[in-house]
């Protein structure tokens, strides 16, 4: 194989990593509310955006990215929180096509209100980091700065989640309020409270996604979250909806694919053949492939 | 000490308890006996408040249980072992049992100790999967799990339910032994009325919703009308 060949798949790999690991990030974020409350939330994609666009606007004013950062990921929390609280919470109850009804309005009204409010003229929020790739031997390389930095944030945004489920105090009453909410509560575990925190979790790994596709060269948008919702929803679903290893591993593996087929096929196939896959796996096991295939529930 | 007054309970048009009175005393084990649909069930989920009373009072002590939530109410010492279980398949044994300390002020490595001394065939499953106990651990494990947080009530839903004769008796027995060395009060829902009387102190007997007996378990297990018409169980 010659060199130009190999250097070409490397550079893919790369591509698809960085890419990958975004679609990770809203896969796990989706996961994480399918885990607490059994909702698809519809909406992620444009309440990460929306909280965005509240914390990155302010670099208009003048303040750095970090700070601006940060106000993303707490109005991520409160916001999720509350939707789980306001909106979320009366549908438990109702019958499984009321959510997605619910979810899917308040999709179209957050954008709606989003561009209302900023406009979709894409803005570029600049972020530390460069896009311009690392140079090797006097040549570029397929990575660059700012990809580093979104690969070392959702790495960790994956680690933090499976620590904080797997071995915390927290954690063990989050899942347990997600598998057993009535036997959760009768150990005393204050399950309502709980199911919100979940919401607020998700939304701040929302946020990071979202803080991630903002500061990529395509800028931030109102509907800069709806083309990778879709990837993130492809990977949740192959990665079973249960599993937050699953939705990155699944992510990432997507974000690989989609790139060699832009770059040896055709990208306009790209969203399509994700959905193949992702009919294709639900029809050969629709549990996911990363589901546990131990008994469950008692 | 349990006491409940005058509880009435309805599922929309059906009424499952009426006018439902009772005393639990500390220390003593009261058996709820009674047929299938009698609302034995009932009777503990409405003083755990997963079901919500039309009227009637609650008392643990002097403190009144009705308009409680759930979890405050396992948060005062009610410790509730409900209907199948309630084990987390997906949980081990040891996060079952860390569950169970969760919302408590014990000290957790004394506590899982105790539970492992008490039934020690949970210290060889520490690590497996709730899931893949047998019907006898699940239930050694439930009842662990409840008693790691030191409450002073213990209720009990059918914990012989699907059970092999020997270990219903060495459970039963585990659960005499706990009342008497805790002062718990426990009430003891059970179809298998042999059994329960065997080791409790009093026994209430449902039927229907209504409470038709609440005497010493002795006098109810001589009692031949009872035994026969609504503990299944034929005359001596």
């Amino acid at each position: 194989m010659n060199g130009f060949l190999t250097n070409r798949i490397l550079s893919d790999v790369l591509y698809g990593i960085t890419n990958g690991v975004t679609i990770g990030l809203v896969a796990l974020c989706l996961v994480l509310i399918w885990r607490s409350t059994h909702i698809l939330n519809f909406a992620q994609g444009p309440m990460a955006m929306f909280v965005t666009y509240i914390g990155l606007t302010q670099m208009d004013h003048g303040l750095g990215f970090w700070p601006a950062a940060l106000i993303c990921v707490v109005v991520g929390f409160v916001f999720s929180g509350l939707t789980e609280r306001l909106i979320v919470r009366p549908l438990y109850s109702k019958a499984e096509i009321n959510p997605i009804v619910v979810m899917v309005g308040f999709f179209t009204v957050l954008e709606a209100v989003a561009t209302a409010i900023w406009t979709n003229i894409p803005r570029y929020p600049v972020a530390p980091f460069s896009s311009i790739n690392f140079q090797a031997g006097g040549n570029p390389t397929a990575l660059s700065p700012l990809a580093v930095f979104q690969i070392v944030l959702a790495v960790g945004a994956m680690a933090l989640v499976t620590v904080l489920f797997n071995y915390t105090k927290l954690g063990l009453q989050l899942r347990a309020s997600a598998l057993a909410p009535e036997v959760a509560k009768l150990l005393g575990v204050r399950v309502n409270r709980l199911l919100t925190l979940g919401w607020s979790i998700a939304g701040v790994v929302g946020a990071v996604a979202a803080v991630v596709v903002a500061i990529n060269p395509s800028g931030m948008s109102p509907s800069m979250m709806d083309g990778i919702f879709i990837l993130g929803f492809v990977a949740a679903a192959i990665g079973g909806l249960e599993s937050p290893l699953g939705a990155l591993v699944a992510g990432v593996s997507l974000g690989i694919l989609m790139q060699f087929i832009n770059d040896y096929w055709n990208s306009n196939y790209a969203d399509l053949i994700a959905v193949l896959i992702l009919i294709v796996v639900l029809m050969i096991r629709p549990q996911g492939l990363f589901t546990k295939n131990t008994a469950r529930r008692v | 000490m349990i006491k409940v007054t005058n509880l009435n309970v309805s599922y929309g048009a059906v009424k499952a308890l009426r006018d439902v009175s009772f005393e639990a005393p500390s220390g003593a084990i009261t058996a709820v006996l009674g047929a299938n649909g009698a609302g034995k069930t009932t009777l503990l989920r409405t003083i755990s408040a997963l079901v919500e009373p039309q009227s009637g009072q609650i008392f643990l002590d002097d403190r009144n249980l009705v308009g409680m939530r759930p979890e405050e109410i396992a948060r005062v010492g009610v410790a509730h072992v409900p209907e199948g279980r309630g084990v987390i398949g997906e949980f081990t044994v040891d996060e079952n049992l860390r569950l169970g300390a969760i919302a408590h002020k014990v000290n957790l490595a004394q506590g899982i100790a105790e539970q492992f001394e008490l039934f020690p065939i949970l210290k060889e499953r520490r690590k497996q999967y709730a899931a893949t106990l047998s019907g006898g651990e699940r239930q050694m494990l439930a009842v662990a799990r409840a008693m790691i947080a030191q409450p002073t009530v213990l209720l009990l839903d059918e914990p012989s339910l699907g059970l092999a004769p020997k270990v219903t008796f060495d459970i039963m027995t585990t659960i005499r032994q706990l009342c008497e060395s805790r002062k718990l009060t426990v009430l003891l829902v059970e179809q298998n009325a042999k059994s329960a009387l065997r080791i409790a102190d009093f026994a209430t007997v449902l039927h229907v919703g209504s409470a038709i007996a609440s005497r010493p378990a002795a006098e109810v297990a001589a009692d031949d009308s009872l035994r026969e018409y609504y503990l299944g169980m034929p005359s001596s």
